[in-house]
C-alpha cells in the first residue's frame, strides 16, 4: 500500500514518519517512533493501557489510525515526566500504587487529565476518571488513594 | 492486532466533497468520526471498506447549539463535549445522563453520539434519550438532504435507514414546550466501560404525559407504546406502576448472551421501569435523585 508521510508533535518534538493508511497509532508510536509507554493490552479500547494525550485529551491509541494524528500534538507518559516525576507520580510511588505496572502509564495519564480539568475531584469522580483503565494487581484502592492524596498537598 | 484490509484515506473539508467521495466509492466507503467502533470492526475484519472518509475536518459538522426551539448536535460532537455542555445538562438531562454512561472518559473523548447512532448496536446508550425526545436524524445525500424521525431510524441490529450515498450530519432534538423531567437508567455488570444489559429512558411532562424507551432488550432500541398508553394522563401510583411493570414483557424481547440471561434482563427491566418512573416523577417536583446518581 502507498506510504504517506505524517508529521506530529510528539512530547514537544516535531517528528515525521512514513505510515500506511491502515497503521494504528499505538503501533506506530511503539514500533516506529520508539515510545514504549503506551502498552497493547486488549487492543480494542477496553483496558486503557494504550492511553495517550491527543490534542490535549486522552484517547485510546489502539482505536486511532496513525494517519488521523497527522498534524496533531501527542503527549505520552514520557512527555509528562520529561522534567522528572510529577506530583501525581510521586504520590503513586508513595502509595506503592502499582505492582506489575502494566496499567501505570494509562492510569497516570487518565488521572493527569482529571486533575487538569478538576483539581479537587471527589472519590466518585476519581473512580469515573479511571473506570476505563483496568488494573489486575491492586484492586484500585492504592491508586485511588494516591490520586486523592495528590490533590491535597 | 494489525488492520489487514487496505483502504484509501480521505479527509474532506466540506460536506459536498464528502458526499462526492461516497458516490465515487459506490457504497464501499465508510465514514470515520471517532472510530471507537469502526477501528475495532476493521481489526476484526467485520468491515473491509475501500476507503475511509474522515469527517473531522468538516467545519459545519462541529455544532452544539439551540436554534429554532431545537438542540442541534453535529456529527463531530463527542460524548465528552455533550457532558461538558451546561446547555445539554440543563435542558436535556436524560441525554446528559446517558452520555455519562457511555464507555469510559478516554473513549468519550473520541466517540460521537452520531457515530453511536450509525453503529446502531442494540445496546446504544444514546438511543433511548433521543427516542423519548422525538429527535430527528439529519442525513445529507449527494442530491438532497432529509430528516428521518428517530423512530424510523433503526431498521435492525447494526442497520439503519441511511442510504449508501448519505452522511449523517447531526441530530435535531426539539426543546420540550412544557416542564419536563426524566432519567436514564443503565444496567451494566460494573460501573464504567460496559455495554448496557438494559437501558431505559423515562420522560415525564407536566399533566402526566409519559414517554418510555428501552435499549439492549431487543433487536433495536424502541419506545414502549403499550406502557405509555397505560400511563398517559394518569397520576403515578403504586397500583399504576404495578400494571406498567406487567406490560414490560410485552414491550421487550431480550436474549441471553455473554453479559446476562434473558430472565435477568426481563426482571431488571421491570425494576428499572419502577425506579425510573419514580425518579422522573420526583424530579418533576424538584426532588428526586441528583443527576447522574445511579438508581441501581
Amino acid at each position: 500500500m502507498k506510504k504517506t508521510p505524517i508529521q506530529l508533535m510528539l512530547n514537544g518534538v516535531k517528528r515525521q514518519v512514513e505510515i500506511e493508511p491502515n497503521d494504528v497509532l499505538v503501533d506506530v508510536l511503539r514500533e516506529k517512533l520508539g515510545v514504549k509507554s503506551p502498552k497493547i493490552g486488549c487492543d480494542r479500547g477496553d483496558c486503557g493501557t494504550c492511553t495517550v494525550f491527543l490534542n490535549g485529551r486522552t484517547v485510546r491509541s489502539c482505536l486511532v489510525l496513525a494517519i488521523e494524528a497527522d498534524g496533531a500534538e501527542i503527549v505520552t507518559l514520557e512527555g509528562i515526566s520529561k522534567h522528572g516525576p510529577t506530583k501525581l507520580q510521586k504520590s503513586f510511588v508513595a502509595h506503592s500504587s502499582f505492582q506489575c505496572g502494566f496499567c501505570a502509564p494509562g492510569m497516570v495519564l487518565s488521572a493527569t487529565e482529571l486533575l487538569q480539568k478538576n483539581p479537587k475531584p471527589n472519590r466518585g469522580e476519581i473512580q469515573e476518571a479511571i473506570a476505563g483503565n483496568l488494573c489486575r494487581c491492586t484492586g484500585y484502592a492504592p491508586i485511588i488513594e494516591a490520586i486523592e492524596d495528590a490533590t491535597k498537598k | 492486532m494489525p488492520i489487514t484490509c487496505d483502504f484509501d484515506y480521505h479527509k474532506p473539508k466540506s460536506l459536498a466533497e464528502a458526499t462526492k467521495l461516497l458516490v465515487r466509492y459506490k457504497g464501499r466507503a465508510q465514514v470515520l468520526a471517532g472510530g471507537t467502533d469502526l477501528i475495532v470492526w476493521l481489526k476484526e475484519g467485520m468491515r473491509s471498506p475501500e476507503a475511509l472518509i474522515d469527517i473531522k475536518a468538516i467545519g459545519e459538522l462541529k455544532r452544539l447549539e439551540i436554534k429554532d426551539d431545537a438542540l442541534h448536535i453535529g456529527a463531530r460532537t463527542t460524548f465528552a463535549e455533550l457532558i461538558e455542555s451546561d446547555l445539554v445538562k440543563k435542558r436535556f438531562p436524560i441525554l446528559w445522563e446517558a452520555s455519562r454512561t457511555v464507555a469510559s472518559c478516554g473513549v468519550r473523548n473520541r466517540a460521537t453520539l452520531i457515530g453511536n447512532l450509525c453503529s446502531a448496536v442494540p445496546s446504544l446508550d444514546g438511543a433511548p434519550a433521543l427516542l423519548v425526545h422525538d429527535a430527528r436524524v439529519c442525513a445529507r445525500g449527494s442530491a438532497e438532504q432529509r430528516e428521518i424521525p428517530i423512530s424510523k431510524w433503526f431498521t435492525g441490529p447494526k442497520r439503519t435507514a441511511l442510504l449508501t450515498d448519505e452522511i449523517v450530519t447531526g441530530v435535531v432534538i426539539p426543546v420540550p414546550k412544557k416542564k419536563t423531567a426524566g432519567v436514564y437508567v443503565k444496567l451494566g455488570r460494573y460501573s464504567g466501560e460496559d455495554l448496557a444489559q438494559v437501558g431505559l429512558a423515562v420522560l415525564i411532562e407536566e399533566e402526566n404525559i409519559y414517554r418510555v424507551a428501552f435499549c439492549a432488550v431487543g433487536p433495536i432500541p424502541k419506545r414502549a407504546a403499550k406502557i405509555e398508553s397505560l400511563l398517559q394522563g394518569k397520576k403515578l401510583s403504586d397500583d399504576l406502576i404495578r400494571k406498567a411493570r406487567k406490560l414490560v414483557s410485552q414491550e421487550i424481547s431480550p436474549i441471553t448472551d455473554i453479559r446476562s440471561s434473558l430472565e435477568y434482563r426481563q426482571l431488571m427491566a421491570e425494576v428499572m421501569l419502577e425506579r425510573g418512573l419514580k425518579a422522573a416523577a420526583a424530579r418533576l417536583l424538584g426532588k428526586g435523585p441528583a443527576l447522574g446518581e445511579s438508581l441501581l
